[in-house]
C-alpha cells in the first residue's frame, strides 16, 4: 500500500450499504416468520430478503476490496480489521459454546436426574419410572421413536481428516502469499475450498444417512437435537468458509494482494481454522465420547 | 500529517450531506450518536406508556383497563423495549457521541459497519411492536421467555425471536466497534490508564456484550427450534430441561444486567469530579473495579433461580459469589463520596442526577444483596421488591446516568447551554416521582404482592396507588425534559467550549458544538 501518500486514519463517506442490509435482514427474517407461521406469501419474503442480503454482501464488500486495492487503507485502518475479525471470532465461539454447555448440560444433569440421580429419586419414579440415565438417548418419552446414534466411523472420521488436510493446505497457501509464489498460492488455496465443499457433501450424505436409515432425526430428543444443531450451525459456518476461500481465491487470481498486505486473505483463513477447531470439538464430544 | 495526504483524506472534511440521506447513510461517529439517543428516547416513552398503562390498571385492585392477557404482554414488552430499546442504545449513541473525542480520534473505527448497528435496531423494534396487533398478541410470558409457558406465543412468536437476533446482531456489531476504536484509534501518548473512566467501562461492557450477547442468540433459537422443529432442549420428555433455558438466558442475563449499568458507573465517574472540581479519588481501583465486577457478573446466574430447584451446593456457590459483587461495587461507591469529600462542590443538573445516582443505585444494590441470601429470596422471589430492586438500580440508576449525561454533554453536542432552572426542575420532579414510585414497592413485595399480575388482594391497595402517583408524576416530568431539550436547542446561551468550570478531558479541548469530525489531527496527551 502507499504509505507516504496517506498516512490518516481513512473515514468513508455516507454508504447506503448498512441500510440495503437492513431492509434485507427485516424482509428475509419477517418473510421466515410469515413461513413459520403457515403464510403462503412467507417464502417469497425470504428468498427475496436473501437475495437482497446477497446484494449487500456483494455491494459492501466489492466497495470494500476496491478502497483496499486503491491503497487508501493505512496501516491503522488493517490493525482495525484484524482486531474486527478477531473479536467477531470471539462472539462465534460464544455462539458455539451455548451449543456445546447444552450437550455437557444434558449429558452430566439432566438426563441423570430425569433418570433419578442426585435428589431427583421422585422425579424418576412418579414421572418416568422405566427411564434409566443413558447417552445416546432421545428420552424417557422415546422422543421420534427408536433411532441408532451417528457412528464416528467412517463418514466424520474422513471428514475430520478432510478438514485437518484443508487447514494445512490454507497454512501452505499462506507461506505461498508471503513468499509471493502465486501459483503455489492458488493451487493450494484453491485445494483448501475444494476440500471445504467435499466436507459439505460428504456431511450431506451423512444427514441424509441420518434421516434414511438410522431414524435420527431433529426430533430425536436430545441427541438427535444436539447432533443436528451443532453439526448444522458448524456446517452453515463451513459453507460460509468455503464460499468466503472461493471468493479469496477468485481474487487470487485477479491478482489481488501482496506479500506484504492480505488480510482478506489471512482473515478467511482466521474463519477456516476456527471452523477447523470447532469441528474438532465435535468429534470428540458429539461423535466419540 | 504530511502534504500529501490532504487531496486525498481530507475529501470528506466538507460538513454532513443535506436532507434525509445524511442521517440514512451516515458513517459520522456524531450522526450515530444522536440517532441512537433519538431512537432510544422514542423506545423510552414508548416502553414508558405501557408501564403507565400498567400503573394505571394498578392503581387500585379489580380490572380497570386492560384484560390480563394483554397486561401480561405489556410487562413483557415494556421490559424488552426499555432493556433493548432505550437503555442499552442510548449508552452506545453516548458511545459513539464521546468515544472519539474523548480518545482524540477522529471517528469510530468502523465507520460503515457503525451506522448498519444503528439501522439494524428501527427494524428490530418495528418488527417487535408490531407483534402486539397480531393473532393471539404479542408476547406474554415475561421478557425472560421461560419456556414452556414463552412456547404458548401465537403468531408473535417468531417474529418477536427474530426481533430478538436482529437486535443482537445490532449489539455485536455495535461491542466490536467500541473495541477497535478503544483500541486501536487512541491518539499518541493515550495510554490504557490515561483513558477517562466513560471509556474504561465501555471497553469492559463491549466486551461483556461480545461474550454473552451470542448466547441469547443460541438460547432464543432453541426455543424457536423447540416450537417448530420438534427438538427437545427444554422438554423433559427428550431428555431435555426447561430449568436449562433459565441457566442459558441468566448466563446472558446477568452479565446484561451489568452492561445497562457499567456504562452510568463511568458516566457518574466522569460528572462528579467535574462539579465537585477534584480528579476522581482512586481511579486505578475503579478500572479493577469495574473489571472485577465484569468478571463475576459471569458466575453468579443462578442467583436468578434459587426457586427453580438446584442442588444445595449450587445454591450456597451463588449465593457467596453474588455477594462478593458487592465488594467491587462498595469500592466504587467510597471512591465517588471520597471524591466529593472536601470538594468545592456545585450542584448544576448533571451533579444532581449524578449525586442521587449514588444514593439511589446504592439502595437498588442493598436490596440486590438482600435477594441474594438464598433463605430470604425463597421469600422475595417473583414479589414485587424484585420489582423494586431492578427499578431501582434501572431508573434512579442507569436512566438517571443517562440525564446526567445528557446535561453534563449537551452543551457539547449542539453548542447551547441548557436553562439550568428548569433542568433542576427536571430534576426534582424525577428525583420525588421516581421514589414515590418504587419505594413502597419494597413494601408491597415484602407483603407478598406477586409481580406481573393486573389484579391483587385489597391489603395491597393503599401502596398500589401511591405507587401509581409517582410513576404519573415520573412519566409525565419526561415531556419537561424534552422540553428543557427543545428549550436548550432554540433559546440556549451559546455555550464556551469548557462548558463546565471543573472539566477535564479532550472532549472539552473541542469547540461547543463540536466539529462535525472530531480529531483529524490527534492530540498532544500529557
Amino acid at each position: 500500500m502507499a504509505h507516504a501518500a496517506n498516512d490518516s486514519y481513512y473515514v468513508p463517506h455516507g454508504s447506503h450499504w448498512p441500510l440495503v442490509g437492513s431492509v434485507g435482514l427485516f424482509t428475509m427474517l419477517a418473510g421466515a416468520a410469515n413461513w413459520l407461521n403457515g403464510s403462503s406469501i412467507g417464502v417469497y419474503m425470504l428468498a427475496i430478503g436473501a437475495l437482497t442480503i446477497i446484494y449487500m454482501v456483494f455491494g459492501w464488500f466489492g466497495t470494500v476490496i476496491r478502497e483496499s486495492e486503491a491503497g487508501i487503507y493505512n496501516d491503522d485502518v488493517d490493525i482495525s480489521f484484524r482486531m474486527g475479525m478477531m473479536w467477531f471470532i470471539f462472539s462465534e465461539i460464544m455462539f458455539f459454546a451455548v451449543f456445546f454447555g447444552v450437550l455437557f448440560y444434558a449429558r452430566t444433569i439432566s438426563i441423570p436426574w430425569l433418570g433419578g440421580d442426585s435428589n431427583n429419586f421422585f422425579t424418576n419414579t412418579l414421572l418416568w419410572e422405566n427411564f434409566t440415565a443413558e447417552w445416546p438417548t432421545n428420552g424417557p418419552g422415546n422422543m421420534g421413536g427408536e433411532f441408532e446414534p451417528m457412528p464416528p466411523w467412517p463418514l466424520p472420521t474422513l471428514n475430520t481428516i478432510i478438514l485437518l488436510t484443508s487447514g494445512a493446505t490454507i497454512t501452505a497457501a499462506h507461506h505461498a502469499i508471503k513468499a509471493g509464489h502465486r501459483s503455489l498460492l492458488t493451487t493450494f488455496l484453491g485445494l483448501t475450498w475444494v476440500l471445504g465443499f467435499i466436507f459439505m457433501a460428504c456431511q450431506a450424505y451423512e444427514y441424509y444417512e441420518a434421516y434414511a436409515h438410522l431414524n435420527l432425526t431433529l426430533s430425536s430428543g436430545m441427541y438427535g437435537a444436539t447432533f443436528f444443531m451443532l453439526t448444522g450451525f458448524h456446517g452453515l459456518h463451513v459453507t460460509i468458509g468455503a464460499i468466503i476461500l472461493l471468493v479469496i481465491w477468485l481474487r487470487c487470481l485477479k491478482g489481488h494482494f501482496t506479500p506484504e498486505h492480505h488480510f482478506g486473505f489471512e482473515a478467511a483463513a482466521w474463519y477456516w481454522h476456527f471452523v477447523d477447531v470447532v469441528w474438532l470439538g465435535l468429534y470428540i464430544f458429539v461423535y466419540w465420547l | 500529517m504530511s502534504e500529501a495526504v490532504s487531496h486525498d483524506s481530507h475529501h470528506d472534511d466538507h460538513g454532513p450531506a443535506k436532507g434525509l440521506t445524511r442521517w440514512l447513510f451516515t458513517t459520522n461517529h456524531k450522526d450515530i450518536g444522536t440517532l441512537y439517543l433519538i431512537f432510544s428516547l422514542i423506545m423510552f416513552f414508548t416502553g414508558g406508556a405501557m408501564a403507565l398503562i400498567i400503573r394505571a390498571e394498578l392503581f387500585q385492585p379489580g380490572l380497570q383497563f386492560v384484560d390480563p392477557h394483554f397486561f401480561n404482554q405489556l410487562t413483557t414488552m415494556h421490559a424488552l423495549l426499555m432493556v433493548f430499546g432505550a437503555v442499552m442504545p442510548a449508552f452506545v449513541g453516548l458511545a459513539n457521541w464521546l468515544l472519539p473525542m474523548m480518545i482524540g480520534a477522529p471517528d469510530m473505527a468502523l465507520p460503515r459497519m457503525n451506522n448498519w448497528s444503528f439501522w439494524i435496531l428501527p427494524f428490530a423494534f418495528a418488527m417487535l411492536i408490531s407483534t402486539l396487533f397480531m393473532q393471539g398478541g404479542g408476547p406474554a410470558g415475561g421478557w425472560t421467555l421461560y419456556p414452556p409457558l414463552v412456547l404458548q406465543t401465537g403468531d408473535a412468536f417468531p417474529f418477536m425471536i427474530f426481533a430478538i437476533h436482529l437486535m443482537g446482531i445490532s449489539s455485536i456489531m455495535g461491542s466490536i466497534n467500541v473495541i477497535v476504536t478503544i483500541l486501536n484509534m487512541r491518539a499518541p501518548g493515550m495510554t490504557l490508564l490515561k483513558m477517562p473512566l466513560f471509556v474504561w467501562t465501555w471497553l469492559i461492557t463491549a466486551y461483556l456484550l461480545l461474550a454473552v450477547m451470542p448466547v441469547l442468540a443460541g438460547a432464543v433459537t432453541m426455543l424457536l427450534t423447540d416450537k417448530y422443529f420438534g427438538t427437545s432442549f427444554f422438554l423433559g420428555a427428550g431428555g431435555g430441561d426447561p430449568v436449562l433455558f433459565q441457566h442459558i438466558f441468566w448466563f446472558f442475563g446477568h452479565p446484561e444486567v451489568y452492561i445497562m449499568i457499567l456504562p452510568a458507573f463511568g458516566v457518574v465517574s466522569q460528572i462528579i469530579p467535574t462539579f465537585a472540581r477534584k480528579p476522581l479519588f482512586g481511579y486505578e481501583a475503579m478500572v479493577y473495579a469495574t473489571a472485577t465486577i465484569a468478571f463475576l457478573s459471569f458466575i453468579v446466574w443462578a442467583h436468578h433461580m434459587f426457586t427453580s430447584g438446584m442442588p444445595i451446593a449450587g445454591q450456597m456457590f451463588f449465593m457467596f459469589a453474588t455477594m462478593l459483587i458487592a465488594i467491587p461495587t462498595a469500592v466504587k461507591v467510597f471512591n465517588w463520596t471520597a471524591t466529593m469529600w472536601r470538594g468545592e462542590m456545585t450542584f448544576e443538573t448533571p451533579m444532581l442526577f449524578a449525586v442521587a445516582f449514588v444514593i439511589l443505585f446504592t439502595i437498588g444494590g442493598f436490596s440486590g444483596l438482600m435477594l441474594a441470601i438464598v433463605p430470604a429470596d425463597y421469600q422475595y422471589h417473583d414479589t414485587y421488591f424484585v420489582v423494586a430492586h431492578f427499578h431501582y438500580v434501572l431508573v434512579p440508576g442507569a436512566v438517571f446516568s443517562i440525564m446526567a449525561a445528557t446535561y453534563y454533554w449537551l452543551p457539547k453536542w449542539t453548542g447551547k447551554m441548557y436553562n439550568e432552572t428548569l433542568g433542576k426542575t427536571h430534576f426534582w420532579l424525577s428525583m420525588i416521582g421516581v421514589n414515590v414510585l418504587f419505594f413502597p414497592q419494597h413494601f408491597l413485595g415484602l407483603a407478598g404482592m406477586p409481580r406481573r399480575i393486573p389484579d391483587y388482594a385489597i391489603q395491597f391497595a393503599d401502596f398500589n396507588m401511591v405507587s401509581s402517583i409517582g410513576a404519573l408524576i415520573f412519566g409525565f416530568s419526561q415531556l419537561f425534559f424534552v422540553w428543557v431539550i427543545i428549550d436548550c436547542v432554540r433559546n440556549g446561551k451559546q455555550a464556551t467550549s469548557q462548558v463546565w468550570e471543573g472539566a477535564e478531558g479532550l472532549e472539552w479541548t473541542l469547540p461547543s458544538p463540536a466539529p462535525y469530525h472530531s480529531f483529524e489531527t490527534a492530540p498532544e496527551i500529557k
